[in-house]
């Protein structure tokens, strides 16, 4: 075959394409999907263990009731419909019929309740929060569940996602030491996806789940999940298709560029909506100068957050105005700016008295550095500069894991870095960093840096009962602009995590929850 | 006079020492060179060598390699040097004691440093540093702390050498101090092989400290090599500068202060230099 030849039969195939797509819509069984999971989780049952890794990989073994689209409504998951009583109080949820455990036993509404209200409340501390506002949850029959809860709580409907609240089996928990029971090993879910095996330090292969209720679902044959802890070594895999999928930080983000050119591969940031992770400067608003809002209002101004986008994060990041994330409801962009200026800074600082000293130093703060990730070294190295433009030194600290968590949970920090996911709604998601009753010695991801102002206590607790949106916008804006002005923490990015997938594989990303999702329609074209 | 006359001499040696000039020269001059830090984010990130005027190219944040590099040296030779010397210290001492004394005291003291040495000293580094947060202070202790045995045992070796001889004795029979015998009359006697084995103590305590600061393990806010080469480390397939120049810089540096060392053995060892003349 000479060249023009080949160019002709390249051109025939790029013809053929279009028929391939019509042909593909009906959706092909079989196949295999290799991705990666980063680090390698303790255990697979999401219901112990809400660590990223283990919800990527147990979303396709366990199930939720609902799922959310992009735009956090909600859809089928395991309940067909659901209903929620015109006072906010009752919820009724219909399961799909014939709804089977990996065991073969029948999966019914008794195993939805005891989930909940009995297992997820010991175990799962996001549930607990939740299910604490249930009065009683009843199985009338074995495909309905209703939930009654003891005040109206608008975002309850958002609590039903496989992340939130993974319904287990009832016969093998009842009654023993859930995080004991030797059938965690197992993982038996309802999942489209099994557990076959799990060799530690390697892979996890999961295979399809025969008597899975949907029809013709799941289309894949396997998922095998390998355990790659280099950050080369994974790019590596990507690049030459040894992995067909990696999502949340499986490829660094200077990696990430590289990727997008990629031919063969298909780029996204949908999939996080749910969580809509949100970064901030967090500051010990107990000890001086972070005590004065003047001092967290000049640390809002000093840092060129575009800038910071795009050195350590490589542009996949948004800048963040707010407590709100924009992709998270009720959030308002009219709330005041902070652009970067140096002098405007400057200004705050003398303002307040905080003077350079002989030696041009205003203070001198020590910044722990969060040992998650090189990008977290490379934020506080980016932060140092920043604070050395007005006279003020940051001390970087670094510290192991346990040594993160211990400081920063018992409020032993001066500045930190610190990034929490929005769940869907503020309720969930955003009043835990700023309402007072949420300042709990010890407990990392509470009101850590002890910001307390009992107008938003009262905007918080208003909008979390209210059920007119309307009204809960009007509440959340109000509170937006207090905080913004008050700058509790200095919110600098909203973080966009990529899923870079080959583009041979079609549904990857189908709803807010990414690549947590249960892969029962992931297909391969 | 005539030892200094012997080491311009002695060819490798005279490398090393000229190479090892050429880097504290340029550890001193690092802020004529560079008048920005070298945290400030000068260039674009990833910038290649040669571009935007980053003659050995910008690093992932785009500071200036070059920058790093000089200043990298400072903090190099600085930890180098002082926790050299902080094992010297410990070394000398504990040696000291143990060979003028001898007896019970050597006994405890020699399976003190067995103990130590039986430790590989990378992994004990770790655990020091670990314990007490990394800070520049940490980090010449600990290294001090993991690299003092060997010097023990050389001192301890040269005053049992030394203890019995006539001037030792003289000295004694005349009724002076202990520590005036000791600092006065052996320690200048084995002053020279402690020197050159303290000298490429150096050598080790750079690699240690590169070594620490690669596993992010060293003082956040200075910018070594170690440190450097840890960040580069992981962008090595799309940006070789980033990880290269600091190493070289490394290899540069212990390979003249080895050279330099052993130079300085020959010259100060009397039984190589007394075939010399």
């Amino acid at each position: 075959m000479n060249r023009r030849e080949f160019t002709k039969a390249m051109l025939a195939c790029g013809a053929a394409i279009p028929f391939g797509i019509t042909r593909a819509a009906g959706q092909t069984r079989g196949g295999t999907l290799n991705t990666i999971i980063q680090p390698e989780p303790p255990v697979l049952v999401t219901a112990l263990n809400q660590q990223q890794p283990t919800l990527t990989l147990g979303g396709k073994i366990y199930e939720g009731l609902l799922k959310y689209d992009a735009d956090l409504k909600p859809m089928p998951g395991m309940a067909q419909s659901w209903e929620v009583s015109p006072d906010g109080l009752t919820y009724t949820f219909k399961l799909f019929p014939g709804i089977t455990f990996h065991d073969g036993k029948p999966m019914t509404s008794e195993d939805v309740v005891f989930s909940c209200m009995k297992l997820l409340v010991e175990t799962h501390p996001r549930a607990r929060q939740n299910f604490s506002r249930v009065a009683s949850a009843e199985a009338p029959d074995p495909l309905t569940v209703v939930f009654e809860l003891k005040q109206p709580f608008a975002p309850f409907i958002g609590c039903f996602d496989c992340t939130s609240a993974p319904i287990v089996p009832k016969h093998i928990y009842d009654g023993t030491d859930y995080r004991k029971n030797p059938e965690n090993d197992k993982a038996i879910g309802t999942g489209p996806f099994k557990l076959k095996e799990w060799v530690r330090g390697s892979h996890v292969h999961l295979v399809r789940h025969d008597g899975y209720y949907l029809k013709d679902e799941p289309y894949l044959d396997e998922i095998v999940y390998r355990v790659i802890p280099d950050a080369a070594s994974r790019a590596l895999a990507l690049e030459n298709g040894t992995v067909q999928l990696v999502q949340w930080s499986d490829v660094e983000f200077y990696d990430v560029q590289r990727f997008k050119a990629q031919k063969n591969l298909e780029f996204t940031t949908k999939g996080y909506e749910y969580f809509a992770p949100h970064q901030w400067l967090e500051m010990n608003n107990r000890i001086a100068p972070m005590n004065d809002k003047r001092f967290r209002q000049a640390v809002m101004h000093l840092i060129d957050r575009e800038a910071f986008s795009k050195r350590v994060y490589f542009g996949n990041a948004k800048v963040a105005t707010g407590p709100i994330s924009s992709k998270t409801r009720f959030y308002d962009p009219n709330v005041k700016r902070y652009e970067f200026s140096v002098d405007k800074a400057k200004a705050l600082l003398d303002d307040m008295g905080l003077k350079p000293g002989a030696n041009g130093k205003r203070a001198e703060i020590k910044y722990i550095v969060p040992p998650y990730s090189e990008s977290y070294q490379r934020a506080g190295e980016f932060f140092r500069q920043s604070f050395a433009r007005v006279g003020i030194d940051l001390v970087l600290v670094g510290t192991d894991m346990a040594g993160w968590a211990e400081k920063v949970g018992n409020w032993d920090y001066e500045m930190t870095q610190n990034l929490l996911y929005q769940l869907g709604d503020p309720a969930l998601g955003v009043a835990r960093t700023y309402i007072s009753s949420n300042i709990k010695k010890g407990i990392l991801f509470s009101n850590t840096q002890g910001y307390s102002n009992p107008e938003v206590d009262k905007l918080f607790d208003e909008a979390a009962i209210t059920l007119d949106a309307a009204k809960r916008q009007e509440l959340y804006s109000k509170v937006q602009q207090i905080l913004v002005e008050d700058v509790p923490v200095a919110w600098t990015l909203e973080i966009e995590y990529p899923i870079i997938y080959d583009k041979a594989f079609r549904n990857i990303v189908t709803t807010g929850i990414g690549s947590h999702e249960t892969f029962g329609s992931v297909y391969k074209s | 006079m005539e030892t200094v006359r012997a080491f311009l001499r002695h060819p490798s040696g005279m490398i090393g020492l000229v190479l090892l000039l050429i880097v504290v020269v340029v550890a001193i001059i690092a802020p004529i060179m560079f008048p920005v830090s070298p945290w400030e984010m000068v260039g674009a990130p990833f910038t290649p060598p040669g571009e935007d005027g980053l003659w050995l190219g910008g690093d992932t944040l785009g500071r200036d390699v070059a920058a790093g590099v000089a200043y990298g040296a400072r903090v190099s030779l600085l930890i180098g040097i002082a926790s050299a010397l902080a094992a010297m210290a410990i070394g000398v001492v504990v040696g000291a004691i143990s060979g003028y004394f001898g007896g019970k005291v050597d006994l405890v003291l020699m399976r003190m440093t067995e103990l130590f040495q039986t430790i590989p000293a990378f992994v004990l580094a770790i655990l020091l540093v670990a314990t007490f947060n990394p800070s520049l202070l940490t980090i010449i202790l600990t290294i001090g702390a993991v690299s003092w045995p060997p010097l023990a045992r050389l001192t301890r070796a040269e005053f049992l050498r030394l203890r019995h001889r006539e001037f030792v004795e003289a000295a004694q029979c005349q009724g002076e101090r202990t520590w005036r015998i000791v600092l006065g009359h052996i320690l200048p006697n084995a002053i020279s092989p402690i020197l050159v084995v303290t000298s490429l103590t150096v050598a080790t305590a750079i690699l240690l400290e590169s070594a620490l600061s690669f596993m992010g393990l060293g003082d956040p806010n200075l910018m070594s090599w170690g440190f450097m080469i840890g960040a580069g480390r992981t962008v090595i397939r799309n940006a070789w500068w980033m990880s290269v120049f600091p190493g070289l810089a490394i290899l540069v540096t212990v390979l003249a202060i080895n050279l330099f060392g052993e130079g300085l053995s020959d010259v100060l060892n009397p039984r190589v230099s007394r075939r010399r003349s």
